[in-house]
């Protein structure tokens, strides 16, 4: 178990009088080489809760393990925590500051005071893995386009060779297309690395089709986790709390009530087409 | 009478090195003609770096053109000394409501726009008022936009633009940053500013969904308008736009996966009402 959750509780502002009760009683547990989507309203706890699982934030009360220790244990080496567990920021582009792509890579291994063929090779390494062009690792990653900037900014944090990544909303303003190859990378690095994602979407229809499991979160609070097949039959629930269900749910549910015989657990495109050709065939 | 009309319009980004050498032309908008009708809703799509934002901002002149002309409501936007007619009569809300919040109450941040045209104090509550109405806002009209909702943040920057009285609003991915709920409510705000008011809509988005009751879509690649025509034209050619690195609303895109399992629906279903339709038509007839 790589990650583990145990009654995690986060409240700030307690000194101002309004106190915010961020986190209440978290428990997940978090399995090597898994793919999590994170799902939930604008305020629900998604970002919070994804800050402390790298010790950006520390709980108020309750424990985070990683490997099984305790990372709020005393003497816990907190910045070696922060190279297994990358963290992607919404917009990670905006923080691109170096003159050339290598070297922007190179700048998370440098600071870990590797030596400089180390850095470079690493930096290297990265770039190939979020498939990013050889011609333009010289260039200015100004001068890219937007999903290649948002590739450099991936390749900064597996350049420091973590074993969870988090991304928190990685297709955010890409084409429809560029969301894709986001998507296909994300998941290629799970599995050819195996490395394990938790990914922060506002799209169930990403999720549905890529993620094996969901955790929903709700004012701070676990909602639901489970698969994604399993989360989506709860879509009068998800909408009760500002979420909904990928548009082909809706389509097999509302053909359901209609008296035709589809799947109306489909939540992908493919299955959805394959469970109604199957119903007009008979 | 069209609200907005451009004719071979070109706009090229000069790259320069840190001395301030030319080391590279990027031609942003080639050659673009096009026109909105007043009281149209139109969609922008387009891939990202296809021109489509260069574009927007020519529709009130942030950017004029190189060569070629744009007209808002018939005002060559070339001319300096009318910038701030075209500007009031089309206004822009951009991708981010963060920065485009700069006051500290709501209906002071509304109000923002009609102030600095001089409007009188009296008039200007009167358009406050009803600008915050006009895109549900107006019980929070005495709050913190800092305390608000991405959406909400967007409507209230939609209801600041609005009270400048525009005849046209240009947004420029407005719904990237939200929730999908947040979503719904800017959309739907747009919409009804459209139909209620009058209002000329551009829309750039890169969410298919927004673009289905459109009534015209032109589609940008490399600079250049390759495609336009009414929402169901335009999501007919699934291959096409795929190419173009877009993507058709998901009911759209299952109509094409049974048509490819040669199960052939009606063409151009665009929402899940027409999907189930045409199903339920193809369920009877076989």
């Amino acid at each position: 178990m790589a990650i583990i959750l145990d009654h995690v509780n986060y409240i700030y502002g307690a000194d101002t009088g309004t106190p915010v009760h961020a986190l209440k009683d978290v428990c997940l547990s978090i399995p090597d080489g898994q793919f999590i989507g994170i799902i939930g309203h604008t305020g629900s706890g998604k970002s919070t809760l994804m800050q402390h699982l790298n010790g950006l934030v520390k709980a108020s009360s309750g424990a985070i393990y990683y490997d099984g220790e305790n990372i709020y244990d005393k003497g816990y080496n907190l910045k070696k925590l922060r190279t297994k567990v990358g963290l992607v920021f919404q917009y990670p582009e905006h923080q691109l500051f170096e003159e050339t792509v290598i070297k922007d890579v190179a700048f998370g291994p440098k600071n870990l005071k590797l030596d400089k063929k180390e850095c470079e090779l690493r930096a290297y390494d990265a770039l190939k893995k979020v498939g990013f062009p050889d011609e333009l690792i010289y260039a200015s990653p100004f001068d890219l386009s937007g999903g290649q900037k948002r590739r450099v900014a991936i390749a900064g944090v597996l350049a420091m060779n973590p074993q969870v990544l988090i991304l928190d909303e990685p297709t955010a303003g890409l084409d429809p297309q560029g969301q894709k190859e986001i998507l296909n990378l994300i998941k290629k690095l799970r599995d050819e690395s195996g490395l394990t994602i938790l990914l922060v979407s506002h799209s169930m229809e990403d999720v549905a089709e890529y993620v094996d499991r969901i955790v929903v979160m709700n004012k701070g609070e676990v909602f639901l986790d489970n698969t994604p097949k399993e989360v989506f039959k709860h879509y009068k629930e998800l909408e009760e709390i500002g979420l909904a269900a990928p548009q082909v749910t809706y389509i097999m549910h509302e053909l359901a009530a209609k008296g035709y015989d589809v799947d109306v657990n489909a939540t992908t495109i493919a299955e959805a087409a394959d469970s109604i050709a199957a119903m007009l065939r008979q | 009478m069209e609200i907005v009309r451009t004719k071979d319009v070109v706009y090229e980004y000069i790259r320069r090195d840190d001395e301030g050498e030319v080391t590279g032309v990027v031609t942003a908008v080639d050659h673009v003609s096009l026109e909105v009708e007043q009281g149209d809703f139109v969609a922008i799509l387009g891939h990202n770096g296809s021109g489509k934002s260069t574009l927007a901002k020519h529709f009130n002149a942030i950017l004029v053109p190189e060569e070629g002309t744009v007209w808002v409501d018939g005002i060559d936007t070339a001319q300096d000394e009318r910038v701030w007619k075209v500007r009031q009569t089309a206004g822009m809300v951009f991708q981010n409501p963060d920065n485009q919040i700069i006051g500290q109450v709501v209906e002071e941040d509304v109000g923002f726009g009609p102030e600095n045209m001089g409007v009188p104090t009296e008039e200007i509550w009167k358009r406050v008022n009803e600008s915050l109405k006009a895109v549900g806002m107006y019980e929070y009209r005495k709050h913190s936009p800092n305390k608000l909702s991405g959406g909400q943040k967007q409507r209230v920057s939609i209801a600041g633009v609005l009270a400048m009285r525009p005849k046209c609003i240009v947004l420029d991915e407005p719904t990237a940053m939200l929730d999908p709920n947040g979503r719904k409510e800017v959309l739907a705000a747009v919409k009804e500013l459209n139909k209620s008011e009058k209002v000329s809509v551009i829309l750039i988005t890169h969410y298919m969904e927004e673009v289905v009751d459109a009534d015209k879509v032109f589609v940008m690649d490399a600079g250049k308008v390759v495609m336009s025509g009414t929402p169901r034209e335009i999501f007919s050619q699934v291959e096409r736009l795929k190419e173009l690195r877009l993507d058709v609303p998901q009911a759209t895109l299952l109509a094409y996966e049974l048509k490819k399992k040669g199960i052939r629906l009606k063409d151009g279903i665009l929402t899940q009402e027409e999907l189930i339709e045409a199903v339920e038509k193809y369920g009877n007839n076989s």
